[in-house]
């Protein structure tokens, strides 16, 4: 177990070097190569050719590549300290470099809105995991049902319908119509039941969709573990039928959902963009949807790198979850 | 006075798109404890519904789909089963009525160590600390057959080999000492030298404890080895039945006959080609009309009138305790094999 957590840890670490260095060469040497001119995205259209030389000497746009990546991936790491003429500015770790817009430090900017994301993220799969998986079980153990058809109808307007709609209508209907729910989001840490209140639509949004995913392959691996040998053994030793089907098939289950949970929740924290559009949330799916309008492109780096980082961390988890779910997997 | 195990009438029907799948259509039998019957015929004869429907586990836990029609008694020392309330049943389960299924590896969760899933096979019916549970494990394990069974019991069923996976499959059937043990084509999916290391184990098991076991196979070797009864199942029913030497050396049914032909045999000249039973299974929805063995038995043309194709024949007394179900008269049955059948094998 902890020679398969080492390796696991090894090999995530080595992923997360290999990823800041290509998206580090994505985002500020290909378009150089291409012929973008960086520095003058940053000054602005009307730039004087001297503030352009100045900002590249300071980005270190005419370094060799390998100095470039170098800087940056320290910068990351250790710091990095600006210096173009007489000016020096000091950018402390972990270091994404400053927004060509305002001029912003990005990493604060990131660890500003990353909380609002992870909220997000968190409250709504907490929600579609106990009603889709709920729901999925149901169906299955009541499959042809009344319950079931209804319940796969609605799962399938889950899945089709998209969140700009969904979220749009229960904004016109809760928000503005009953006017049960605020629109407006409230930071956590200024009060508590403004938040929820403000977070309730966007989790059930959110959860509309991913619940009726999970609702569905919980019902097909329901399906199928419940034809398994070892569930009708489960029953010839004359286990209750909740126990049947609550631990032995159960335990079955959770494995595909395990990782699509992972996988989901990686993506997600990267920025629910459509969710947080709608109901405007400053979340990282707001500052990249906004970075990419401004070609801002640290911002959008440092995203991206977090975006990164989360679904390295989801997979990870998954696979030690996995560990502990299936033994047959410690070999591996 | 009704037997330990008295089956009566035993029907067992799917309804499906296609129509009513007659799987098991008129059965009976009786078991003593102590004894051995033998239930032998090809794939879908309808052997292992018959011991799922023993085991109630044609109703138990079958969500939403159309449900098995089961109909007849089956008694299971002084209680009929059918009737009775499924909890009960349940409870039966297990305890009083173990099954061994035939591949140890899918019958096994992948997920449990193997000492957590006969622990839990014991705990349901009996009020015991966790510890106790786990050193009646053992003590099964160890009695089975396996090896330091102090750390096997802590193993996964991935780590155990085909045969060691049976062995702790019949520990796990025989920890609440039950006194009927179904064993449903128990050596099928294992190595042939493994297999008869289960079938000694299997006996041995029955002696020590007394439980009246059903063997479920199509191999006539594995009765041959075990069984005290043997009855034989064509298309749902019973097609003959009767003392384990009695069938094997005088048997009456010719598709009994047919199973033998096709018993490959090490006293034999290895150039000699098994008899093969001709055809396939027949239709278990619609079943040939007359005897159903009639489209596949080179002797359907003997008895007069047509009778093999039109009336379903009884099964009769044809020796002591003996009975078969065939238009043959006995004397044509006793002659057939003894002239034609006999010789061959």
């Amino acid at each position: 177990m902890l020679a398969y957590l080492t390796r696991r840890l090894f090999a995530a670490a080595v992923m997360l070097v290999v990823i800041i260095m290509v998206v580090f060469c994505i985002f500020f040497l290909v378009p150089e190569w291409a012929g973008v001119d960086i520095a003058s995205s940053f000054v602005g259209k009307q730039a004087d050719p001297g503030a352009v030389a100045a900002v590249r000497e300071k980005l270190g746009l005419g370094d060799p590549i390998h100095i470039q990546v170098w800087e940056f991936f320290k910068g990351i790491f250790a710091g990095r300290t600006y210096a173009a003429g007489g000016e020096v500015t000091h950018c402390a770790a972990p270091c994404f470099g400053y927004s060509f817009r305002s001029e912003q430090a990005v990493w604060p900017v990131l660890t500003d809105r990353l909380p609002v994301t992870l909220g997000l993220a968190l409250g709504a799969a907490v929600l579609w995991v106990i009603v889709g998986v709920a729901a999925g079980v149901l169906s299955a153990l009541k499959r042809g049902s009344l319950w079931d058809r209804g319940a796969m109808v609605v799962a399938l307007a889950g899945v089709s319908l998209p969140i700009y709609f969904t979220g749009l209508l229960s904004l016109a209907v809760f928000a503005f119509g009953l006017k049960w729910l605020n629109a407006q989001y409230v930071p956590l840490g200024e009060s508590f039941t403004g938040w929820l209140g403000g977070m309730i639509l966007p989790w059930i949004t959110l959860a509309f969709l991913y619940a009726a995913m999970y609702a569905r392959i919980t019902r097909a691996t329901m399906l199928e573990v419940l034809g398994e040998d070892y569930i009708r053994t489960a029953r010839a030793k004359g286990l209750r039928e909740h126990t049947v089907v609550g631990k032995h098939a159960m335990r079955s289950t959770m494995t595909p959902l395990l990782t699509m949970l992972g996988m989901d929740l990686g993506a997600l924290i990267g920025g629910a963009i459509l969710t947080e559009s709608t109901f405007n949330l400053p979340g990282l799916g707001r500052a990249v949807l906004d970075a990419t309008r401004n070609q801002d492109l640290p911002i959008v780096l440092g995203v991206t790198l977090i975006t990164s980082l989360a679904v390295l961390l989801a997979n990870l988890a998954v696979d030690v979850l996995y560990a502990v779910i299936d033994p047959r997997v410690r070999l591996a | 006075m009704t037997a330990f195990l008295d089956v009566r009438d035993l029907k067992v029907h799917f309804p499906t798109d296609d129509g009513l799948v007659k799987s098991v259509d008129g059965l009976s039998f009786q078991l003593e404890k102590g004894r051995t019957l033998g239930i032998v015929g090809e794939s879908g004869s309808g052997k292992s519904v018959t011991s799922l429907g023993i085991m109630g586990l044609h109703t138990a836990g079958q969500y939403g789909r159309r449900k098995a029609r089961i109909s007849g008694e089956i008694w299971l020392d002084g209680t009929e089963l059918l009737s009775a309330d499924p909890d009960h049943v349940r409870r039966l389960r297990g305890r009083e009525m173990a099954m061994i299924f035939q591949d140890p590896l899918s019958a096994l969760h992948p997920y449990y160590t193997i000492g957590k899933q006969i622990v839990e096979a014991y705990r349901i019916h009996h009020r015991v600390e966790s510890k106790a549970a786990r050193r009646r494990a053992v003590e099964m394990l160890d009695r089975v057959g396996i090896p330091q069974p102090d750390k096997r019991v802590d193993s996964y069923p991935h780590e155990f080999s085909g045969g060691m996976r049976q062995r702790a499959m019949i520990a796990m059937s025989l920890v609440n000492n039950p006194e009927l043990l179904i064993a449903d084509e128990p050596t099928t999916a294992l190595d042939v030298t493994v297999q008869a290391q289960i079938l000694d184990l299997i006996r041995d098991l029955q002696k020590e404890f007394g439980s009246a076991v059903i063997i479920i196979t199509h191999d006539l070797g594995v009765v041959a080895e075990l069984a005290d009864d043997i009855l034989v199942m064509y298309g749902g029913r019973c097609v003959e039945r009767g003392p384990a030497d009695e069938v094997f050396h005088e048997p009456r049914h010719p598709y009994t006959w047919g199973l033998l032909g096709s018993m490959p045999r090490l006293d034999r000249d290895q150039q000699e080609r098994l008899i093969p039973v001709k055809g396939s299974p027949p239709s278990l929805i619609n079943l040939p009309s007359g005897c159903a063995f009639n489209p596949r038995c080179p002797y359907a043309d003997v008895p007069k009138d047509d009778v093999t194709r039109t009336i379903r024949p009884e099964l009769t007394e044809v020796g002591g305790r003996h009975w078969a179900a065939c238009h043959l008269s006995a004397e044509q049955q006793k002659r057939i094999w003894n002239e034609e059948i006999a010789p061959q094998l």
